[in-house]
């Protein structure tokens, strides 16, 4: 029975409850021993993708030693699962204990896929979903083939969602351009930030999607909230919530 | 930056410019991914894509790491060859050999095919104050002459001109007829006006795309055939181009000729390589080899590779932002994501914004020919900023605050239950204002009564 640490990103925590429990479900349904360890806050990426160095350091050191000892160390976001695997490096380098956590921390659906082996998920999703490609998780977790890179095609997530009954996956015009989320970058640039996520709502809009889902929920948030303050009827998902079997409400 | 200095803007300044006019910064943005997808067409027929990018990568990783060496050979073979070649510190010492190559041959008519770099020395204005005439060739280059506009887009100038406005502009210039969009009619409008100033030109200059250290020979990319025009009817050629683009043999060119346009535009090459060995005869070829800093780049291990660039264009067309906010919101010459880490590395505080003027989503990384990690340049370019204290306050404040607050696990779950507990509360003024630019366009997320530590805590204990 794999023993795997939760590690649920700091929003997702505090404002998306349902999301960290979603995963802890679908992680417990397919056998592994779950723990959420309860010291964890936040990975750090905030400051690192600001230039801070000096004040993610500390953080990273806290999260080596919160989630060092577990056998996997899985999170529902591809973010801050390329933060600890891909910019911890910087902060953490030399460290063997780092070099250790590095290789056994996966995104969710990375982890179904690439260690639990999970072909095909049970359950039933009637509706027509679009899947936004969250970045960090596409091109440097390599959770898809990506538009740019000319490789055989694949999608972790799309691959999972598609075994659902009943899920239509729609396509889109630009399958993986970027929703405009950034961190930071949502508000310094705030009107830039605000047009991209409006074109992406608008592409899953005109393929027909009822439902837009994604790996990551920041990338959610921000376009849940444009999508709020205009009144469209089309609802965000977190995939895990889909794959766990929860229904748009 | 155009000729005329203008007061400094941060990029989201200029960026929500841009984007206040809703329809034309979309018409920008499909422009742009049309070009982004053509070139997905493009690179999709080469099976070896991505092998050739890692090819690529490879030759310029190692021609930088002797890059005095193929200089040195490149102008001991260009000298057997019959040119002469210059060696310039800076945009001012660029322009002066230039001049100095002008005035020798009481040259007062210029041609001027495409070149960043005399965009980036500022060389049309310099010489027009030295009385003499210089006239861009390309196309684009020239409706962004006659606008009195840099270029926004390095391979696609006028890339944010409207037709509409060229038909305006070319009835004013030229006098075409008033009302006139039909491309055709105007690209021939044009052709016949450059026509008589190639006739005119004393001399010509280009600006290089690649620079062959084995031949001392090199090559000139163009789709409209101007640089050939420009240099087979005057006698005198001057070459101009930055120390980075050299490659060690006539052998890599292939490498480097399959890439770019399939990049640049979606083409499998471009209409013209132009190559040159040597002066034609009875004429005179000059080289000027420009440093403008690149040395100061080659020295610095984390943006060293920034120096492989082959300017093809396809981080700024596939760049959300750029797409979005206009290659003038850079305020360089070099826009879009290349842009954002060399232009820093010249002057850091005033450019520093523009490392910021990115989501990090890393689409530039995956499409540049030449494999350059420009996202994770751009990261470092921040690291960088906040080092040497150019961060502000603002940001500098907020990260040492979420520092100690996401540093210690109580700090955080109280935090955020007071959060979770006031913000519903809140009048919606006090929430959506000017001091939250979250809220100008976007609701923040529902805040729900428990958090998932809270709710794990009561599964765990039945
Ligand atoms: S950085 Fe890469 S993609 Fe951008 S212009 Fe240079 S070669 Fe092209």
């Amino acid at each position: 029975m794999p023993r795997v640490g939760l590690f649920v990103p700091c929003y997702v925590d505090q404002l998306y409850p349902q999301v960290a429990m979603a995963t802890l479900e679908l992680l417990e349904r397919y056998g592994c021993e779950v723990e959420f360890p309860p010291a964890q806050t936040c990975c750090g990426q905030p400051m690192a993708n600001t230039g801070c160095t000096d004040d993610a350091k500390p953080l990273a050191e806290k999260f080596l030693s919160i989630f060092k000892d577990y056998e996997y160390v899985v999170c529902p976001s591809g973010s801050c699962t390329a933060m600890v695997t891909h910019h911890y490096e910087e902060l953490l380098h030399g460290n063997a204990d780092y070099e250790a956590l590095r290789k056994k921390t996966f995104e969710l659906c990375e982890f179904l896929v690439d260690v639990l082996k999970i072909e095909k998920v049970e359950g039933s999703f009637p509706y027509k979903v679009g899947l936004h490609n969250s970045c960090h998780g596409l091109r440097e977790l390599r959770l898809g083939s990506g538009s740019e890179r000319m490789v055989p095609a694949f999608n972790k997530a799309g691959q999972l969602l598609s075994g659902l009954e009943g899920i239509e996956l729609v396509s889109l015009k630009r399958p993986d351009e970027c929703c405009g989320f950034g961190g930071t970058f949502a508000v310094a640039e705030e009107a830039v930030s605000c047009m991209m996520g409006l074109d992406r709502i608008h592409d899953h809009e005109q393929a027909g999607a009822e439902v837009m889902t994604a790996g990551d929920m920041s990338c959610l948030m921000h376009m849940y909230g444009l999508i709020h303050r205009q009144k469209k009827p089309i609802q965000v998902m977190h995939v895990a919530e889909i794959l766990a079997g929860r229904q748009p409400s | 930056m155009s000729s005329t200095a203008t007061a400094h803007h941060e990029h989201p300044e200029n960026a929500t410019l841009f984007v206040a006019n809703d329809s034309r910064a979309h018409w920008h943005d499909q422009s742009l991914w049309f070009v982004r997808s053509k070139r997905d067409k493009a690179a999709a027929t080469l099976p070896e894509w991505e092998e050739l990018r890692v090819r690529a990568s490879q030759i310029k990783q190692h021609t930088m790491s002797r890059l005095a060496d193929h200089l040195e050979e490149f102008e001991r073979n260009a000298t057997k060859l019959g040119a002469v070649v210059h060696w310039a510190r800076t945009p001012a010492e660029h322009n002066e050999i230039v001049l100095s190559i002008i005035q020798k041959h009481a040259g007062k008519k210029i041609v001027k095919s495409k070149s960043m770099l005399t965009e980036e020395c500022h060389l049309n204005p310099y010489l027009e104050r030295h009385g003499i005439e210089v006239t861009d060739t390309d196309l684009g280059e020239w409706i962004v002459q006659l606008l009195g506009q840099p270029p926004s887009h390095i391979v696609m100038p006028a890339i944010h001109i409207k037709r509409e406005e060229i038909g305006e502009l070319f009835h004013k210039h030229i006098g075409t007829d008033k009302g006139a969009t039909d491309p055709p009619y105007l690209v021939n409008a044009a052709r016949g006006e450059l026509r008589r100033k190639f006739l005119e030109a004393d001399i010509g200059i280009t600006g290089v795309n690649f620079a062959i250290a084995g031949t001392g020979g090199f090559v000139v990319c163009t789709n409209e055939g101007n640089a050939d025009l420009g240099v087979s009817l005057p006698k005198i050629h001057i070459a101009c181009m930055g120390i980075e683009k050299l490659i060690p043999r006539a052998a890599d060119l292939g490498v480097f000729l399959r890439l770019l346009a399939r990049s640049a535009t979606g083409q499998p090459i471009t209409t013209y390589s132009s190559h040159f060995h040597g002066p034609r005869e009875g004429g005179e070829l000059h080289i000027i080899l420009v440093d403008d800093g690149r040395s100061d780049i080659l020295g610095s291990p984390e943006f060293r590779r920034s120096l492989n660039c082959i300017r093809c264009g396809a981080c700024m067309n596939t760049c959300p932002v750029y797409r979005r906010s206009g290659g003038h919101s850079y305020e360089t010459t070099v826009p879009g994501p290349i842009g954002s880490i060399l232009a820093p590395s010249r002057d850091a505080k005033t450019h520093k914004s523009l490392p910021f003027a990115c989501s990090l989503c890393g689409s530039c990384s995956d499409v540049c020919p030449v494999k350059i990690d420009l996202h994770t340049q751009l990261l470092t370019w921040r690291r960088e900023i906040a080092v040497r204290g150019l961060l502000p306050w603002s940001k500098r404040f907020s990260m040492k605050l979420g520092r100690v607050v996401l540093g210690n696990t109580w700090l955080f779950t109280t935090a955020g239950r007071v959060g979770r507990w006031v913000f519903p509360l809140l009048p919606r003024f006090l929430v959506y204002n000017r001091l939250n630019p979250w809220g100008k366009q976007r609701e923040l997320p529902p805040m729900p009564k428990q958090s998932f530590r809270e709710l794990y805590r009561q599964r765990k204990r039945p």
